[in-house]
């Protein structure tokens, strides 16, 4: 885990096992809240290319929840 | 300012609500009904002669010194041990009275040194003031007989004599002193709860004796103190009264070690601390305290102390003495120059749970409206940011739900990856106290604790594998709900019914339930269910927790299984129940309170918020970041990749408490410039460019807030050494970075937060020195502050349920790495030792062990005492092995108080979901036998000794 994208993916993942048993409709909206509110802008801009490069490794839920925030941005 | 003298009424409060009136020597008095003769008439202003009474322990009655007489009553009962009744006419004073109590002082002074004048107890000895009391002016028996004060009578040995007792490194048994008024016995048991101290012998043998005729040192003694401060003479001293003297003036502060905040008189001559003595009217500890507190404070005046400040261009450089302006200076153009080059982003900083609440606040303004950035973070990132994150999703507040008195009504006591006798060990007492009233006790813990089993205490234990606590949490969740045990009336009224619903229906699953979980969990299903029914239905149920819960990759999901547990059982709300975070450090709770993490504000308000960050913007006259900054883990990652360039430490040392240290030392090593702000030159000043020297607790005002939301004043005792309080020298480095900050005392700082923090707004100084303390909220609605939080409905509205997953961590054991290792601490020593390594406290636990079991030890050829070589995917380093059943076949434990065994090289990157709290708690490891230090060890130690060389000082040629 010392890559940083590597290293986003896996903290992002792990924010979506928490959301999943709630279901997607709420999953979505509180994996992105979450992001939004704890990551600084920096990581935020990394996880964002990463998407743009395809989001490889990132599990359904965080990928839309991904997506939603950057279009807030 | 002079002495402060409380009262000792001789026996404790009674709690009755009914008033019973009676006469004592004419003069008519009301008291609550089981209160003693002896503390009406105290509380009456008389005070009546005795030895073996003192109101931290319950009456005894066998000095015979306290005798009374009632009217219509034969014989002289003791007053300590009579209760009041109505009507009772009471006189304390008679010829005959007199007379027996002078014989009875005659008796003990007859088997007593006369040494007054050069006794250590010289002006402080309760024998001398009840002689002098009594009015006795001799001694008939003479000092021939048969006695325990001298070496030798009539030219042979006197076997009754014994040889002071100096094991302790911090008081001395003079057993010549003893009059065998079993204070130091009855406090051993009633406060501290330890049973170290007995009497043995009878009559004219009996003897006050630690253990079976053991030392103290050598007993299950625990150093508390609480003998010395029952004894009402120079049997029991401090060594450090001894040496000095009495003490002539003191002052009411707090502990600067864990969070339980307990209140003490610092008892001093001139500058100089004499004692540390519990201080009765302290609410957190009532007058309790333990070895470290209390006796471990010689770190404050240590000869490693740095009193200059110090710099160097590079690492590798020794350090270089210099002004303060030359430092700031120096820091200021480095931080400058690194957020020029790399942008300003490129810079942060880590308040202090250790200081004050003044000084963190300062610390957050400084790089929110100094640095321009919101990089700003605490230690309770590694250790209860998910009790933060939990508890505000849940209840609606940041923090435990009680305050400590509350225990004293607790029916059942459930406790979660913690270890208070160890950590938190005023509050143990507090609690063992209730479980020798009939409490019950469930324990969670992956080792057999003190908590599981020790004198007058028996938990009912789930000795669960590291790394399944929300399994644990949620199978009682899944008894409560499936056996019926819901408190249905508290959810529908209290809580969000439809989320409790779905809440209800997920763990009913069949897949929740003990039996189901128990392959993974380890614990036995019977005994689960056992103590789910237990909490549920026991009467009034508290859960209090440690870091064992919170260090862990669901860390946040196991706070909330915690809070819907409380809430489904309607524990929430009111005396003896509740949910309540063990906080680590003296300030931790302070440290959040005052906007220490990057996201949020004092007062825990998000950065984004307009309204909020505009309040802040006008008072401190900047434009503020809206955008949150960096965690900790977060910024060693950034510093790695190179946008991260420069820290401000103030007293926290990450390289020894944050996990991973290799990845630690890769980012401090990135950094171009590291401040570190401390006493010594801790692990991380190996790492750093600037260090600024700080002062102790003794040296400045402010105020902490402990584990209860107890905000309490330190006060400052003497100059500070090294000049500049705290708080100072964070105003004077922003200065130097073109921050402005006008403050002349700290007090004017509690104003400020007063004024921006609406749960603070009735704080202030005036209103702490009237109350003692006060527990926020603390404003227009609870002026006098909340003890107990959630009354009549939760702070966000209705309580919510959410819904606990249980994931496991990827940290896996395999057959490279097969054993669990978990850390924890002991009671000696306090977090990475930086204190407590500096005093005598080392005598108790000199280096960390690991804990294996038998078993498991036995497999790898490793005996007790070995050196044994620690691995993990992360780092390895050595130790000594303990074989003991404490832990599980399977996991090993240790502690992380001492720097060259470096605990945390072997622990993990994994951190929880929500805040990034590492997941200290769970490490796969391997142990094997080792001939001694690993090559890292020995190359750390090697840095270590570079890195903290000084130049000497060249005296400018003529």
């Amino acid at each position: 885990m010392s890559s940083s994208p590597d290293k986003l993916v896996y903290m992002a993942n792990q924010i979506g096992k928490f959301f999943q048993s709630q279901g997607h409709d709420r999953a979505v909206p509180g994996i992105s809240e979450h992001i939004w509110k704890f990551w600084d802008p920096r990581m935020r801009k990394q996880i964002f290319a990463h998407l743009d490069t395809g989001g490889a490794g990132l599990d359904p839920d965080v990928r839309e929840a991904l997506q939603k925030l950057k279009q807030q941005a | 300012m002079s002495l402060i003298q409380e009262i000792d009424f001789g026996t404790p409060k009674s709690k009755s609500e009914a008033m019973v009136t009676l006469t004592i020597d004419g003069n008519q008095i009301t008291v609550p009904e089981g209160t003693s003769i002896m503390r009406a008439a105290m509380e009456a202003g008389t005070q009546i002669p005795k030895l073996c009474a003192t109101d931290m322990v319950d009456a005894f009655g066998s000095c015979r010194l306290c005798l009374v007489e009632i009217e219509g009553r034969a014989g002289t009962p003791a007053s300590c041990t009579t209760p009041v009744m109505p009507g009772l006419v009471v006189h304390t004073q008679s010829d005959r009275l007199k007379k027996l109590r002078k014989g009875v002082m005659e008796l003990y002074i007859s088997d007593h040194p006369l040494d007054c004048l050069t006794c250590a107890a010289n002006g402080d000895c309760e024998l001398q003031d009840m002689a002098g009391a009594v009015g006795l002016r001799d001694v008939r028996y003479g000092y021939e007989g048969e006695n325990h004060v001298f070496a030798k009578s009539h030219g042979c040995e006197n076997d009754n004599w014994m040889p002071k007792d100096e094991s302790n490194p911090y008081f001395t048994y003079d057993p010549s002193k003893c009059i065998v008024c079993s204070r130091c016995v009855r406090a051993c048991e009633e406060v501290q709860g330890t049973f170290a101290l007995t009497i043995s012998g009878r009559g004219f043998d009996s003897r006050v004796s630690p253990g079976m005729s053991e030392s103290f040192l050598g007993s299950e003694c625990v150093s508390c103190g609480a003998c010395v401060q029952a004894c009402p003479t120079a049997t029991l001293t401090e060594k450090s009264v001894i040496e000095i003297g009495q003490p002539e003036h003191s002052v009411v502060t707090t502990c600067a070690y864990c969070g339980v905040g307990c209140a003490f008189k610092a008892e001093m001559r001139g500058e100089e601390v004499v004692r540390m003595v519990p201080w009765k009217d302290g609410k957190a500890n009532r007058g309790h305290s333990c070895v470290k507190g209390r006796f471990a404070w010689g770190y404050t005046t240590h000869k490693e102390r740095i009193l200059k400040p110090m710099i160097r261009e590079r690492i590798e450089d020794p350090w270089q003495e210099v002004s303060w302006d030359e430092a700031f200076n120096f820091a200021a153009a480095k931080f400058k120059g690194i957020q020029q080059k790399y942008g300003r982003d490129a810079v942060g900083g880590i308040t202090s749970s250790r200081c004050t609440n003044e000084e963190t606040y300062l610390v957050q303004k400084l790089i929110r409206g100094g640095f321009g950035n919101n990089n700003v973070d605490t230690c309770a990132r590694v250790c209860h940011s998910p009790t933060g994150y939990g508890l505000s999703q849940t209840f609606g507040t940041s923090a435990g739900t009680q305050d400590f008195d509350s225990v004293e009504d607790t029916d059942v006591v459930m406790i979660i990856g913690a270890n208070p006798a160890s950590a938190h060990p005023v509050f143990a007492s507090r609690l063992k106290k209730r479980l020798r009233q009939g409490a019950k006790l469930i324990v969670l813990d992956p080792r057999r604790t003190e908590m599981v089993e020790s004198p007058h205490v028996k938990a009912l234990h789930l000795p669960l594998m590291p790394g399944t606590n929300v399994a644990v949490v949620t199978a009682l969740a899944h008894v409560i709900v499936t056996e019926g045990l819901v408190n249905e009336s508290f959810v529908r009224e209290r809580c969000d019914w439809s989320e409790f619903e779905e809440w209800a229906a997920f763990v009913a699953q069949e897949k929740y339930s003990p039996e189901a979980t128990a392959i993974m969990t380890g614990v036995d299903p019977n005994a689960l269910r056992e103590a789910a029914r237990i909490y549920a239905t026991g009467g009034n149920g508290a859960i209090y927790y440690g870091l064992g819960v919170t260090e862990h990759s669901q860390g946040s999901t196991t706070v909330i299984a915690i809070a819907n547990l409380a809430m489904v059982t309607g524990n929430i709300g009111r005396s003896g129940v509740g949910v309540n975070p063990l906080r680590g450090q003296n300030n931790v709770q302070g440290s959040c309170d005052m906007g220490s993490f990057p996201h949020e504000l004092p007062g825990y308000r998000h950065i984004s918020g307009d309204a909020v960050r505009e309040q802040f913007e006008a008072m401190w006259n900047v434009k503020l970041n809206n955008e949150p900054g960096l965690r900790i883990p977060n910024m060693f990652d950034a510093a790695i990749e190179g946008t991260f360039m420069g820290l401000y430490v103030q007293g926290e040392d990450i390289l020894q408490s944050d996990p991973n240290t290799k990845h630690v030392v890769a980012a401090l090593s990135a950094m171009e410039c590291v401040i570190v702000h401390d006493l010594f030159l801790n692990e991380t000043a190996n790492y750093a460019h600037v260090f600024l020297p700080g002062s102790t607790f003794l040296e400045k005002d402010g105020t902490f807030t402990n584990a209860e939301r107890r905000i309490q004043r330190v006060r400052k005792v003497m100059t500070p050494r090294n000049g500049y309080a705290d708080w100072e020298v964070t105003i004077l480095l922003a200065k130097a970075m073109g921050f402005e900050m006008h403050y002349n005392h700290p007090s004017e700082i509690m104003d400020e937060i007063a004024a921006l923090t609406p749960t603070f707004t009735g704080v202030s100084y005036d209103k702490l020195d009237e109350l003692g303390s006060v527990q926020w909220p603390c404003n227009e609605k609870a002026p006098e502050g909340t003890p107990i939080m959630h009354i009549g409905g939760f702070v966000r509205g209705k309580g919510k349920f959410i819904i606990t997953e249980y994931i496991a961590t990827d940290e896996r054991t395999g057959p490279r790495y097969p054993l669990l290792l978990t850390t924890g601490r002991i009671l000696s020593q306090y977090n990475v030792g930086a204190q407590t390594r500096r005093t005598e406290n080392v005598v108790w636990h000199a280096e960390d062990r690991l804990e294996i079991h038998p078993h498991d030890a036995e497999l790898r050829g490793v005996r007790d005492g070995d050196w044994v070589r620690l691995a993990s995917r992360a780092g390895e380093t050595t130790l000594r092995a303990e074989i003991t059943d404490r832990v599980a076949p399977g996991v090993v434990y240790t502690t992380f108080h001492h720097p060259d065994t470096q605990a945390n090289v072997i622990t993990t990157d994994f951190s929880d979901w929500a805040t990034n709290c590492p997941e200290y708690k769970v490490t796969a490891v391997q142990i094997s036998p080792s001939n001694g230090p690993s090559d890292w060890q020995k190359a750390y130690d090697e840095q270590a000794r570079h890195s903290r060389r000084i130049a000497p000082v060249v005296e400018a040629a003529e």
